[in-house]
Protein backbone atom coordinates (compact mmCIF):
# COMPACT_ATOMS: atom_id res chain seq x y z
CA UNK A 1 0.00 0.00 0.00
CA UNK A 2 1.54 3.23 -1.13
CA UNK A 3 -0.88 5.97 -0.20
CA UNK A 4 -0.35 7.58 3.18
CA UNK A 5 -3.31 6.93 5.49
CA UNK A 6 -5.37 10.03 6.26
CA UNK A 7 -6.76 10.53 9.77
CA UNK A 8 -9.90 12.65 9.96
CA UNK A 9 -12.24 13.51 12.83
CA UNK A 10 -15.67 11.85 12.70
CA UNK A 11 -17.44 14.24 15.04
CA UNK A 12 -16.02 14.91 18.50
CA UNK A 13 -16.03 11.30 19.75
CA UNK A 14 -14.69 9.39 16.77
CA UNK A 15 -12.13 9.49 13.99
CA UNK A 16 -11.61 7.65 10.72
CA UNK A 17 -8.37 6.40 9.23
CA UNK A 18 -8.69 6.24 5.45
CA UNK A 19 -6.33 3.76 3.78
CA UNK A 20 -7.50 4.49 0.24
CA UNK A 21 -10.75 4.67 -1.66
CA UNK A 22 -10.88 1.34 -3.45
CA UNK A 23 -12.21 -2.10 -2.64
CA UNK A 24 -9.31 -4.49 -2.96
CA UNK A 25 -7.68 -7.18 -0.89
CA UNK A 26 -4.44 -5.25 -0.31
CA UNK A 27 -6.17 -2.25 1.20
CA UNK A 28 -8.44 -4.56 3.15
CA UNK A 29 -5.44 -6.50 4.50
CA UNK A 30 -3.99 -3.24 5.81
CA UNK A 31 -7.33 -2.33 7.42
CA UNK A 32 -7.57 -5.69 9.22
CA UNK A 33 -3.96 -5.74 10.26
CA UNK A 34 -4.41 -2.32 11.81
CA UNK A 35 -7.73 -3.39 13.34
CA UNK A 36 -5.89 -6.28 15.09
CA UNK A 37 -3.05 -4.01 16.16
CA UNK A 38 -5.39 -1.50 17.76
CA UNK A 39 -7.39 -4.23 19.49
CA UNK A 40 -4.17 -5.66 20.98
CA UNK A 41 -2.96 -2.27 22.17
CA UNK A 42 -6.26 -1.57 23.98
CA UNK A 43 -5.71 2.16 24.18
CA UNK A 44 -7.68 3.58 27.14
CA UNK A 45 -10.84 5.39 26.12
CA UNK A 46 -11.40 3.63 22.79
CA UNK A 47 -14.86 2.06 22.89
CA UNK A 48 -15.36 0.78 19.33
CA UNK A 49 -13.24 0.06 16.28
CA UNK A 50 -15.24 -0.26 13.07
CA UNK A 51 -13.46 -1.66 10.00
CA UNK A 52 -14.90 -0.89 6.57
CA UNK A 53 -13.75 -1.49 2.96
CA UNK A 54 -10.86 0.92 3.06
CA UNK A 55 -11.09 2.60 6.43
CA UNK A 56 -11.13 2.06 10.14
CA UNK A 57 -13.27 4.25 12.41
CA UNK A 58 -12.44 4.59 16.08
CA UNK A 59 -15.03 5.69 18.61
CA UNK A 60 -13.77 7.06 21.91
CA UNK A 61 -14.83 8.44 25.25
CA UNK A 62 -13.54 12.02 25.49
CA UNK A 63 -13.27 11.94 29.30
CA UNK A 64 -11.25 8.69 29.36
CA UNK A 65 -8.88 9.82 26.60
CA UNK A 66 -8.39 13.23 28.21
CA UNK A 67 -7.14 11.57 31.40
CA UNK A 68 -3.92 10.91 29.49
CA UNK A 69 -3.81 14.06 27.39
CA UNK A 70 -4.13 17.16 29.47
CA UNK A 71 -2.65 19.59 26.98
CA UNK A 72 -4.11 18.26 23.76
CA UNK A 73 -7.61 17.56 22.55
CA UNK A 74 -8.67 13.90 22.64
CA UNK A 75 -8.59 13.88 18.84
CA UNK A 76 -5.03 15.26 18.64
CA UNK A 77 -3.85 12.83 21.29
CA UNK A 78 -5.28 9.78 19.51
CA UNK A 79 -4.15 11.07 16.12
CA UNK A 80 -0.56 11.15 17.42
CA UNK A 81 -0.77 7.66 18.89
CA UNK A 82 -2.21 6.27 15.66
CA UNK A 83 0.39 8.01 13.53
CA UNK A 84 3.14 6.53 15.69
CA UNK A 85 1.70 3.04 15.30
CA UNK A 86 1.31 3.55 11.54
CA UNK A 87 4.93 4.64 11.25
CA UNK A 88 6.30 1.69 13.13
CA UNK A 89 5.71 -1.84 12.05
CA UNK A 90 3.15 -2.72 9.44
CA UNK A 91 1.39 -6.06 9.62
CA UNK A 92 2.48 -6.51 13.18
CA UNK A 93 -0.52 -8.71 13.79
CA UNK A 94 -1.27 -10.66 10.64
CA UNK A 95 -4.97 -11.30 10.27
CA UNK A 96 -6.19 -14.75 11.15
CA UNK A 97 -7.54 -16.47 8.10
CA UNK A 98 -10.79 -18.01 9.17
CA UNK A 99 -12.72 -19.88 6.47
CA UNK A 100 -16.44 -20.56 6.52
CA UNK A 101 -18.26 -22.86 4.16
CA UNK A 102 -21.83 -21.71 3.91
CA UNK A 103 -24.42 -23.99 2.26
CA UNK A 104 -26.78 -22.15 -0.07
CA UNK A 105 -29.93 -23.30 -1.78
CA UNK A 106 -30.23 -21.43 -5.09
CA UNK A 107 -33.71 -22.78 -5.87
CA UNK A 108 -35.97 -20.01 -7.30
CA UNK A 109 -38.47 -20.53 -4.47
CA UNK A 110 -35.90 -19.07 -2.04
CA UNK A 111 -33.60 -17.32 -4.51
CA UNK A 112 -36.51 -15.22 -5.67
CA UNK A 113 -34.58 -13.02 -8.12
CA UNK A 114 -32.32 -15.69 -9.63
CA UNK A 115 -34.39 -16.27 -12.77
CA UNK A 116 -34.81 -12.57 -13.49
CA UNK A 117 -31.06 -12.01 -13.08
CA UNK A 118 -30.17 -14.93 -15.37
CA UNK A 119 -32.37 -13.43 -18.09
CA UNK A 120 -31.03 -9.92 -17.51
CA UNK A 121 -27.41 -11.11 -17.50
CA UNK A 122 -27.90 -13.59 -20.30
CA UNK A 123 -26.59 -16.46 -18.19
CA UNK A 124 -28.12 -19.82 -17.44
CA UNK A 125 -29.11 -20.35 -13.79
CA UNK A 126 -26.37 -23.01 -13.59
CA UNK A 127 -23.74 -20.56 -14.84
CA UNK A 128 -24.94 -17.96 -12.36
CA UNK A 129 -24.74 -20.45 -9.46
CA UNK A 130 -21.32 -21.53 -10.65
CA UNK A 131 -20.05 -17.94 -10.82
CA UNK A 132 -21.40 -17.14 -7.36
CA UNK A 133 -20.26 -20.31 -5.59
CA UNK A 134 -16.89 -20.72 -7.28
CA UNK A 135 -15.22 -17.88 -5.45
CA UNK A 136 -13.72 -17.08 -2.08
CA UNK A 137 -15.26 -13.97 -0.58
CA UNK A 138 -13.85 -11.75 2.06
CA UNK A 139 -16.03 -10.18 4.77
CA UNK A 140 -14.96 -6.56 4.31
CA UNK A 141 -17.23 -5.26 7.00
CA UNK A 142 -20.38 -5.87 9.01
CA UNK A 143 -23.10 -3.24 9.06
CA UNK A 144 -26.69 -2.35 8.20
CA UNK A 145 -28.01 -5.04 10.56
CA UNK A 146 -26.38 -6.95 13.44
CA UNK A 147 -24.10 -9.46 11.70
CA UNK A 148 -24.80 -8.43 8.07
CA UNK A 149 -21.59 -9.22 6.13
CA UNK A 150 -20.58 -7.05 3.19
CA UNK A 151 -18.53 -9.47 1.08
CA UNK A 152 -16.60 -9.13 -2.13
CA UNK A 153 -15.84 -9.26 -4.79
CA UNK A 154 -18.30 -10.84 -7.15
CA UNK A 155 -17.32 -11.99 -10.61
CA UNK A 156 -17.96 -8.95 -12.82
CA UNK A 157 -20.43 -10.96 -14.91
CA UNK A 158 -22.74 -10.85 -11.86
CA UNK A 159 -22.55 -7.09 -11.27
CA UNK A 160 -26.08 -5.77 -10.89
CA UNK A 161 -27.55 -2.62 -9.31
CA UNK A 162 -29.72 -2.70 -6.19
CA UNK A 163 -33.45 -3.10 -6.79
CA UNK A 164 -35.14 0.25 -7.49
CA UNK A 165 -37.80 -0.40 -4.87
CA UNK A 166 -36.51 -2.22 -1.80
CA UNK A 167 -38.58 -5.16 -0.53
CA UNK A 168 -40.30 -4.71 2.81
CA UNK A 169 -39.41 -8.15 4.11
CA UNK A 170 -36.48 -10.32 3.15
CA UNK A 171 -36.14 -13.59 5.06
CA UNK A 172 -33.22 -14.25 7.38
CA UNK A 173 -30.55 -16.31 5.60
CA UNK A 174 -31.28 -14.78 2.19
CA UNK A 175 -28.21 -14.33 -0.01
CA UNK A 176 -28.18 -11.05 -1.87
CA UNK A 177 -26.04 -9.44 -4.54
CA UNK A 178 -25.62 -5.72 -5.30
CA UNK A 179 -22.88 -4.05 -7.32
CA UNK A 180 -19.82 -6.25 -6.89
CA UNK A 181 -20.85 -7.26 -3.38
CA UNK A 182 -22.64 -10.22 -1.93
CA UNK A 183 -24.24 -10.40 1.50
CA UNK A 184 -26.42 -12.50 3.77
CA UNK A 185 -29.45 -11.08 5.62
CA UNK A 186 -28.96 -12.23 9.23
CA UNK A 187 -32.51 -11.26 10.26
CA UNK A 188 -35.84 -10.74 8.55
CA UNK A 189 -35.57 -7.20 7.28
CA UNK A 190 -36.44 -4.75 4.54
CA UNK A 191 -33.73 -4.69 1.87
CA UNK A 192 -32.81 -3.71 -1.66
CA UNK A 193 -30.36 -6.41 -2.73
CA UNK A 194 -31.20 -9.01 -5.38
CA UNK A 195 -31.93 -12.35 -3.71
CA UNK A 196 -30.35 -15.40 -5.36
CA UNK A 197 -30.54 -18.01 -2.61
CA UNK A 198 -30.93 -18.78 1.05
CA UNK A 199 -28.76 -20.48 3.65
CA UNK A 200 -30.08 -22.57 6.53
CA UNK A 201 -27.14 -21.35 8.66
CA UNK A 202 -28.10 -18.87 11.38
CA UNK A 203 -25.82 -15.88 10.94
CA UNK A 204 -27.13 -14.11 13.99
CA UNK A 205 -28.49 -15.51 17.22
CA UNK A 206 -28.64 -13.12 20.16
CA UNK A 207 -28.32 -15.77 22.86
CA UNK A 208 -25.23 -17.43 21.36
CA UNK A 209 -21.89 -16.67 23.03
CA UNK A 210 -20.81 -14.93 19.84
CA UNK A 211 -24.10 -13.70 18.39
CA UNK A 212 -22.56 -12.97 14.98
CA UNK A 213 -21.17 -15.96 13.08
CA UNK A 214 -18.95 -13.94 10.77
CA UNK A 215 -16.35 -11.38 11.78
CA UNK A 216 -14.72 -8.71 9.65
CA UNK A 217 -11.81 -10.28 7.75
CA UNK A 218 -13.29 -13.78 7.55
CA UNK A 219 -13.34 -15.72 4.27
CA UNK A 220 -16.49 -17.33 2.95
CA UNK A 221 -17.18 -20.03 0.38
CA UNK A 222 -20.73 -20.82 -0.74
CA UNK A 223 -21.63 -24.47 -1.38
CA UNK A 224 -24.76 -25.14 -3.44
CA UNK A 225 -27.28 -27.47 -1.79
CA UNK A 226 -30.61 -28.88 -2.95
CA UNK A 227 -34.01 -27.79 -1.69
CA UNK A 228 -34.33 -31.11 0.16
CA UNK A 229 -31.00 -30.59 1.87
CA UNK A 230 -31.97 -27.00 2.67
CA UNK A 231 -35.20 -28.15 4.33
CA UNK A 232 -33.36 -30.87 6.25
CA UNK A 233 -30.70 -28.47 7.54
CA UNK A 234 -33.22 -25.82 8.45
CA UNK A 235 -35.03 -28.29 10.67
CA UNK A 236 -31.91 -29.14 12.69
CA UNK B 1 -43.09 -7.16 43.15
CA UNK B 2 -44.45 -5.90 39.88
CA UNK B 3 -45.04 -2.72 38.01
CA UNK B 4 -47.65 -3.54 35.40
CA UNK B 5 -47.99 -1.79 32.07
CA UNK B 6 -51.75 -1.22 32.17
CA UNK B 7 -51.79 0.84 28.96
CA UNK B 8 -48.99 0.78 26.43
CA UNK B 9 -47.38 3.81 24.87
CA UNK B 10 -46.23 4.36 21.29
CA UNK B 11 -42.57 3.53 21.79
CA UNK B 12 -41.47 2.86 25.35
CA UNK B 13 -38.30 0.90 25.95
CA UNK B 14 -35.68 0.16 28.57
CA UNK B 15 -32.39 1.92 27.85
CA UNK B 16 -29.12 2.59 29.61
CA UNK B 17 -25.97 4.41 28.52
CA UNK B 18 -25.62 2.18 25.45
CA UNK B 19 -23.88 -0.91 24.18
CA UNK B 20 -20.36 -0.16 23.09
CA UNK B 21 -17.71 -2.52 21.77
CA UNK B 22 -19.75 -4.40 19.16
CA UNK B 23 -20.12 -1.90 16.33
CA UNK B 24 -17.62 -3.89 14.22
CA UNK B 25 -20.30 -6.62 14.14
CA UNK B 26 -22.96 -4.19 12.96
CA UNK B 27 -24.48 -4.07 16.45
CA UNK B 28 -25.55 -0.51 17.11
CA UNK B 29 -25.11 1.35 20.37
CA UNK B 30 -28.73 2.21 21.28
CA UNK B 31 -29.08 3.77 24.75
CA UNK B 32 -30.93 6.79 26.12
CA UNK B 33 -31.37 9.62 23.62
CA UNK B 34 -31.22 12.37 26.30
CA UNK B 35 -28.46 11.18 28.60
CA UNK B 36 -28.51 14.26 30.81
CA UNK B 37 -32.16 13.74 31.72
CA UNK B 38 -31.53 10.00 32.16
CA UNK B 39 -28.55 10.41 34.45
CA UNK B 40 -30.36 12.93 36.62
CA UNK B 41 -33.40 10.66 36.97
CA UNK B 42 -31.14 7.95 38.34
CA UNK B 43 -29.40 10.41 40.68
CA UNK B 44 -32.75 11.58 42.08
CA UNK B 45 -33.54 8.05 43.29
CA UNK B 46 -30.02 7.38 44.57
CA UNK B 47 -28.97 5.12 41.67
CA UNK B 48 -25.73 5.04 39.75
CA UNK B 49 -25.83 6.35 36.19
CA UNK B 50 -25.41 2.86 34.77
CA UNK B 51 -28.86 1.71 35.91
CA UNK B 52 -31.35 1.16 33.08
CA UNK B 53 -34.38 3.45 32.81
CA UNK B 54 -37.68 3.58 30.98
CA UNK B 55 -37.58 5.91 28.01
CA UNK B 56 -41.07 7.09 27.08
CA UNK B 57 -42.53 8.78 24.02
CA UNK B 58 -45.96 10.41 23.96
CA UNK B 59 -48.61 8.92 24.28
CA UNK B 60 -46.80 7.04 27.04
CA UNK B 61 -47.46 3.86 29.01
CA UNK B 62 -49.49 3.88 32.23
CA UNK B 63 -47.91 1.94 35.07
CA UNK B 64 -49.58 0.29 38.07
CA UNK B 65 -47.26 -0.12 41.05
CA UNK B 66 -47.82 -2.88 43.58
CA UNK B 67 -44.99 -1.68 45.79
CA UNK B 68 -44.29 1.54 47.63
CA UNK B 69 -41.10 3.02 46.31
CA UNK B 70 -39.36 6.09 44.94
CA UNK B 71 -39.30 7.14 41.32
CA UNK B 72 -38.12 10.18 39.39
CA UNK B 73 -39.33 11.48 36.03
CA UNK B 74 -37.10 13.69 33.92
CA UNK B 75 -36.77 14.85 30.32
CA UNK B 76 -39.99 15.67 28.51
CA UNK B 77 -42.97 16.97 30.48
CA UNK B 78 -45.91 14.69 29.66
CA UNK B 79 -48.04 15.94 32.63
CA UNK B 80 -47.50 12.99 34.95
CA UNK B 81 -50.28 12.05 37.39
CA UNK B 82 -50.25 9.55 40.21
CA UNK B 83 -53.87 8.47 40.40
CA UNK B 84 -55.59 11.86 40.17
CA UNK B 85 -52.82 13.96 41.61
CA UNK B 86 -50.44 15.83 39.31
CA UNK B 87 -46.76 15.31 40.09
CA UNK B 88 -43.81 17.16 38.65
CA UNK B 89 -40.68 16.24 36.76
CA UNK B 90 -37.17 16.59 38.16
CA UNK B 91 -37.80 15.54 41.74
CA UNK B 92 -37.96 12.43 43.86
CA UNK B 93 -41.50 11.08 44.02
CA UNK B 94 -42.93 8.63 46.49
CA UNK B 95 -45.41 6.26 44.91
CA UNK B 96 -47.63 4.00 46.98
CA UNK B 97 -48.52 0.41 46.31
CA UNK B 98 -51.76 0.32 44.35
CA UNK B 99 -51.18 3.64 42.61
CA UNK B 100 -51.09 4.22 38.87
CA UNK B 101 -48.68 6.57 37.14
CA UNK B 102 -50.03 7.99 33.92
CA UNK B 103 -49.23 10.79 31.49
CA UNK B 104 -52.01 13.06 30.32
CA UNK B 105 -50.67 15.72 27.99
CA UNK B 106 -47.45 16.45 26.20
CA UNK B 107 -46.31 19.88 27.32
CA UNK B 108 -42.64 20.06 26.46
CA UNK B 109 -40.00 17.78 24.98
CA UNK B 110 -40.46 14.38 23.35
CA UNK B 111 -38.68 11.85 25.57
CA UNK B 112 -39.30 11.28 29.28
CA UNK B 113 -37.32 9.01 31.60
CA UNK B 114 -38.49 7.10 34.65
CA UNK B 115 -35.93 5.88 37.14
CA UNK B 116 -36.90 3.65 40.03
CA UNK B 117 -34.97 3.35 43.27
CA UNK B 118 -32.62 0.36 43.00
CA UNK B 119 -33.07 0.21 39.24
CA UNK B 120 -35.32 -1.66 36.80
CA UNK B 121 -34.71 -5.33 36.27
CA UNK B 122 -33.78 -5.85 32.65
CA UNK B 123 -32.11 -8.31 30.31
CA UNK B 124 -28.39 -7.70 30.06
CA UNK B 125 -27.15 -8.39 26.51
CA UNK B 126 -23.54 -7.76 25.48
CA UNK B 127 -22.86 -5.73 28.64
CA UNK B 128 -25.84 -3.41 28.24
CA UNK B 129 -29.50 -3.30 29.28
CA UNK B 130 -30.48 -1.19 26.28
CA UNK B 131 -33.22 -2.56 24.05
CA UNK B 132 -31.95 -3.56 20.62
CA UNK B 133 -35.17 -3.84 18.70
CA UNK B 134 -33.54 -5.24 15.54
CA UNK B 135 -31.71 -8.00 17.39
CA UNK B 136 -34.69 -8.54 19.73
CA UNK B 137 -32.32 -8.50 22.69
CA UNK B 138 -31.65 -6.47 25.82
CA UNK B 139 -34.06 -4.41 27.93
CA UNK B 140 -37.50 -5.95 28.30
CA UNK B 141 -37.57 -9.03 26.04
CA UNK B 142 -35.71 -7.02 23.41
CA UNK B 143 -38.78 -5.04 22.41
CA UNK B 144 -41.01 -2.04 23.13
CA UNK B 145 -43.34 -2.34 26.12
CA UNK B 146 -46.81 -3.76 25.60
CA UNK B 147 -49.96 -3.76 27.68
CA UNK B 148 -49.76 -6.45 30.34
CA UNK B 149 -45.97 -6.48 30.60
CA UNK B 150 -44.71 -6.98 34.13
CA UNK B 151 -41.72 -4.85 35.06
CA UNK B 152 -39.75 -5.41 38.21
CA UNK B 153 -37.50 -3.28 40.35
CA UNK B 154 -34.32 -4.58 41.92
CA UNK B 155 -34.24 -5.37 45.62
CA UNK B 156 -32.92 -2.57 47.81
CA UNK B 157 -32.01 -2.21 51.44
CA UNK B 158 -34.52 0.58 52.08
CA UNK B 159 -37.92 -0.40 53.41
CA UNK B 160 -39.91 2.58 52.28
CA UNK B 161 -43.12 1.45 53.95
CA UNK B 162 -41.35 1.78 57.30
CA UNK B 163 -39.54 5.00 56.43
CA UNK B 164 -42.67 6.71 55.15
CA UNK B 165 -44.63 5.50 58.11
CA UNK B 166 -42.16 7.00 60.57
CA UNK B 167 -42.05 10.40 59.02
CA UNK B 168 -44.37 12.32 56.76
CA UNK B 169 -42.64 12.16 53.40
CA UNK B 170 -45.41 13.44 51.20
CA UNK B 171 -43.02 15.98 49.85
CA UNK B 172 -39.48 14.81 49.52
CA UNK B 173 -37.04 17.71 49.64
CA UNK B 174 -35.23 16.80 46.44
CA UNK B 175 -35.89 18.97 43.43
CA UNK B 176 -33.55 20.07 40.70
CA UNK B 177 -33.67 22.46 37.80
CA UNK B 178 -32.20 21.20 34.54
CA UNK B 179 -33.25 24.10 32.31
CA UNK B 180 -29.68 25.38 32.21
CA UNK B 181 -28.75 22.37 30.10
CA UNK B 182 -31.34 23.22 27.45
CA UNK B 183 -30.59 26.88 26.75
CA UNK B 184 -30.59 27.71 23.03
CA UNK B 185 -31.90 24.24 22.37
CA UNK B 186 -32.69 24.98 18.71
CA UNK B 187 -29.23 26.15 17.85
CA UNK B 188 -27.35 22.94 17.15
CA UNK B 189 -23.58 23.12 17.13
CA UNK B 190 -21.67 20.89 14.70
CA UNK B 191 -18.15 20.08 13.70
CA UNK B 192 -17.30 19.86 10.04
CA UNK B 193 -17.65 16.52 8.23
CA UNK B 194 -15.20 15.10 5.73
CA UNK B 195 -17.50 15.75 2.74
CA UNK B 196 -18.58 19.27 3.71
CA UNK B 197 -16.05 20.63 1.24
CA UNK B 198 -17.96 19.06 -1.65
CA UNK B 199 -21.14 21.04 -0.98
CA UNK B 200 -21.59 23.94 -3.40
CA UNK B 201 -20.74 27.36 -1.93
CA UNK B 202 -24.42 28.21 -1.89
CA UNK B 203 -25.25 24.96 -0.07
CA UNK B 204 -22.57 25.62 2.54
CA UNK B 205 -24.31 28.90 3.29
CA UNK B 206 -27.75 27.33 3.34
CA UNK B 207 -26.52 24.71 5.81
CA UNK B 208 -25.17 27.29 8.21
CA UNK B 209 -27.54 30.23 7.78
CA UNK B 210 -30.97 28.85 6.89
CA UNK B 211 -33.44 27.04 9.09
CA UNK B 212 -33.97 23.29 8.92
CA UNK B 213 -37.17 21.50 9.89
CA UNK B 214 -37.46 18.09 11.54
CA UNK B 215 -39.84 15.97 9.46
CA UNK B 216 -42.28 13.31 10.65
CA UNK B 217 -39.56 10.77 9.88
CA UNK B 218 -37.65 11.60 13.03
CA UNK B 219 -37.17 8.76 15.46
CA UNK B 220 -34.53 7.00 17.54
CA UNK B 221 -32.68 5.94 14.38
CA UNK B 222 -32.37 9.36 12.85
CA UNK B 223 -33.96 12.72 12.16
CA UNK B 224 -34.74 13.47 8.53
CA UNK B 225 -34.66 17.19 7.88
CA UNK B 226 -36.41 19.40 5.41
CA UNK B 227 -34.00 22.07 4.26
CA UNK B 228 -33.71 24.49 1.36
CA UNK B 229 -32.25 22.76 -1.68
CA UNK B 230 -28.72 21.54 -0.99
CA UNK B 231 -26.40 20.18 -3.65
CA UNK B 232 -22.97 18.67 -4.03
CA UNK B 233 -20.54 20.03 -6.56
CA UNK B 234 -20.33 17.96 -9.74
CA UNK B 235 -16.81 16.71 -9.16
CA UNK B 236 -17.63 15.30 -5.69
CA UNK B 237 -16.17 11.79 -5.51
CA UNK B 238 -18.29 8.87 -4.32
CA UNK B 239 -16.98 7.39 -1.10
CA UNK B 240 -17.08 3.80 0.06
CA UNK B 241 -19.17 2.97 3.12
CA UNK B 242 -17.37 3.65 6.39
CA UNK B 243 -18.13 4.06 10.07
CA UNK B 244 -20.68 6.67 11.12
CA UNK B 245 -21.53 7.86 14.60
CA UNK B 246 -24.15 9.45 16.84
CA UNK B 247 -24.83 12.95 15.48
CA UNK B 248 -23.42 12.35 11.99
CA UNK B 249 -25.28 14.49 9.43
CA UNK B 250 -25.49 12.71 6.08
CA UNK B 251 -26.41 14.17 2.70
CA UNK B 252 -29.01 11.90 1.10
CA UNK B 253 -29.35 11.35 -2.67
CA UNK B 254 -32.55 13.48 -2.69
CA UNK B 255 -30.61 16.50 -1.47
CA UNK B 256 -31.98 16.36 2.07
CA UNK B 257 -30.18 15.70 5.34
CA UNK B 258 -30.45 13.08 8.07
CA UNK B 259 -28.97 13.32 11.56
CA UNK B 260 -28.08 9.90 12.96
CA UNK B 261 -29.42 9.27 16.46
CA UNK B 262 -29.04 6.54 19.12
CA UNK B 263 -30.29 3.57 17.05
CA UNK B 264 -28.27 4.50 13.94
CA UNK B 265 -26.57 1.94 11.69
CA UNK B 266 -22.88 1.46 12.33
CA UNK B 267 -21.72 2.19 8.77
CA UNK B 268 -22.93 4.36 5.94
CA UNK B 269 -21.97 5.50 2.47
CA UNK B 270 -23.77 8.84 2.12
CA UNK B 271 -21.56 11.93 2.34
CA UNK B 272 -20.98 13.07 5.92
CA UNK B 273 -21.20 16.83 5.86
CA UNK B 274 -21.16 17.57 9.62
CA UNK B 275 -21.54 16.03 13.07
CA UNK B 276 -23.66 17.36 15.92
CA UNK B 277 -21.37 17.91 18.90
CA UNK B 278 -21.78 15.61 21.91
CA UNK B 279 -22.79 18.52 24.16
CA UNK B 280 -25.88 19.20 21.99
CA UNK B 281 -27.24 15.69 21.37
CA UNK B 282 -29.52 15.82 24.43
CA UNK B 283 -31.11 19.06 23.15
CA UNK B 284 -31.84 17.45 19.81
CA UNK B 285 -33.22 14.40 21.65
CA UNK B 286 -35.99 16.59 23.07
CA UNK B 287 -37.06 18.04 19.72
CA UNK B 288 -39.81 16.36 17.74
CA UNK B 289 -41.24 16.61 14.21
CA UNK B 290 -41.84 20.17 12.93
CA UNK B 291 -39.22 21.69 15.22
CA UNK B 292 -37.08 24.29 13.49
CA UNK B 293 -33.35 24.18 14.07
CA UNK B 294 -30.27 26.08 12.98
CA UNK B 295 -26.77 24.73 12.61
CA UNK B 296 -23.60 26.52 13.53
CA UNK B 297 -20.11 25.16 12.94
CA UNK B 298 -17.61 25.05 15.80
CA UNK B 299 -14.04 23.78 16.04
CA UNK B 300 -13.07 20.33 17.26
CA UNK B 301 -11.52 21.96 20.32
CA UNK B 302 -14.63 23.96 21.16
CA UNK B 303 -16.75 20.82 20.79
CA UNK B 304 -14.60 18.92 23.28
CA UNK B 305 -14.44 21.86 25.69
CA UNK B 306 -18.23 22.24 25.66
CA UNK B 307 -18.62 18.56 26.41
CA UNK B 308 -16.09 18.61 29.25
CA UNK B 309 -17.70 21.72 30.76
CA UNK B 310 -21.15 20.13 30.53
CA UNK B 311 -19.92 16.89 32.12
CA UNK B 312 -18.33 18.86 34.92
CA UNK B 313 -21.57 20.71 35.68
CA UNK B 314 -23.59 17.50 35.43
CA UNK B 315 -21.24 15.60 37.73
CA UNK B 316 -21.34 18.38 40.32
CA UNK B 317 -25.13 18.39 40.27
CA UNK B 318 -25.28 14.60 40.45
CA UNK B 319 -22.96 14.54 43.45
CA UNK B 320 -25.08 17.10 45.30
CA UNK B 321 -28.29 15.22 44.55
CA UNK B 322 -26.94 11.81 45.55
CA UNK B 323 -25.46 13.22 48.79
CA UNK B 324 -28.79 14.84 49.63
CA UNK B 325 -30.66 11.64 48.81
CA UNK B 326 -28.47 9.64 51.15
CA UNK B 327 -28.85 12.22 53.89
CA UNK B 328 -32.64 12.24 53.67
CA UNK B 329 -33.00 8.49 53.63
CA UNK B 330 -30.14 7.15 55.69
CA UNK B 331 -31.04 9.44 58.57
CA UNK B 332 -34.18 7.41 58.84
CA UNK B 333 -32.46 4.08 59.11
CA UNK B 334 -30.23 3.26 62.00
Amino acid sequence: MDTIPIIEPLGDTALTIHFGDKINSNVSETVFSFFQTLKQKSIPGITDIIPAYSSLSIVYDIIEVRKNSRSKTAFEYLQNIIQEILHTKRNEYPTENRFFEIPVCYHPSVGIDIEEISTYKNLSTEELIHLHSNNVYRVYMLGFLPGFPYMGSLNEKLEIPRKKTPRTNILAGSIGIAGLQTGIYPLNSPGGWNIIGQTPVQLFKSNRENPCLLQPGDNVIFTPISMTEFNRLQQL
Amino acid sequence: MNITVVKHGVYDTIQDMGRTGFQHEGINVNGCMDRIAAEMANALVGNSSSEPLLELHYPASSLLFDITTLIAITGADFSPYIDDIPVSNNNTIKINAGSTLQFRKRKKGVRAYIAIHGGWEAELWLHSYSTNNKASAGGYKGRILKKGDLLKNKQTKYLFNTIFHKKNFDTIPLKINLSGFYINSRLIRCTIGSEFKWLTEESKNIFQLNQHKLTMQSDRMGYRLQSDKLSMSENAPTRLSSGVTLGTIQFLPNGQLIILMADHQTTGGYPKIAHVISADIHKLAQLGPNSIINFTLVSQKEAEQSFLQQRFELDQLKKRVVAKFLKVFTDEID
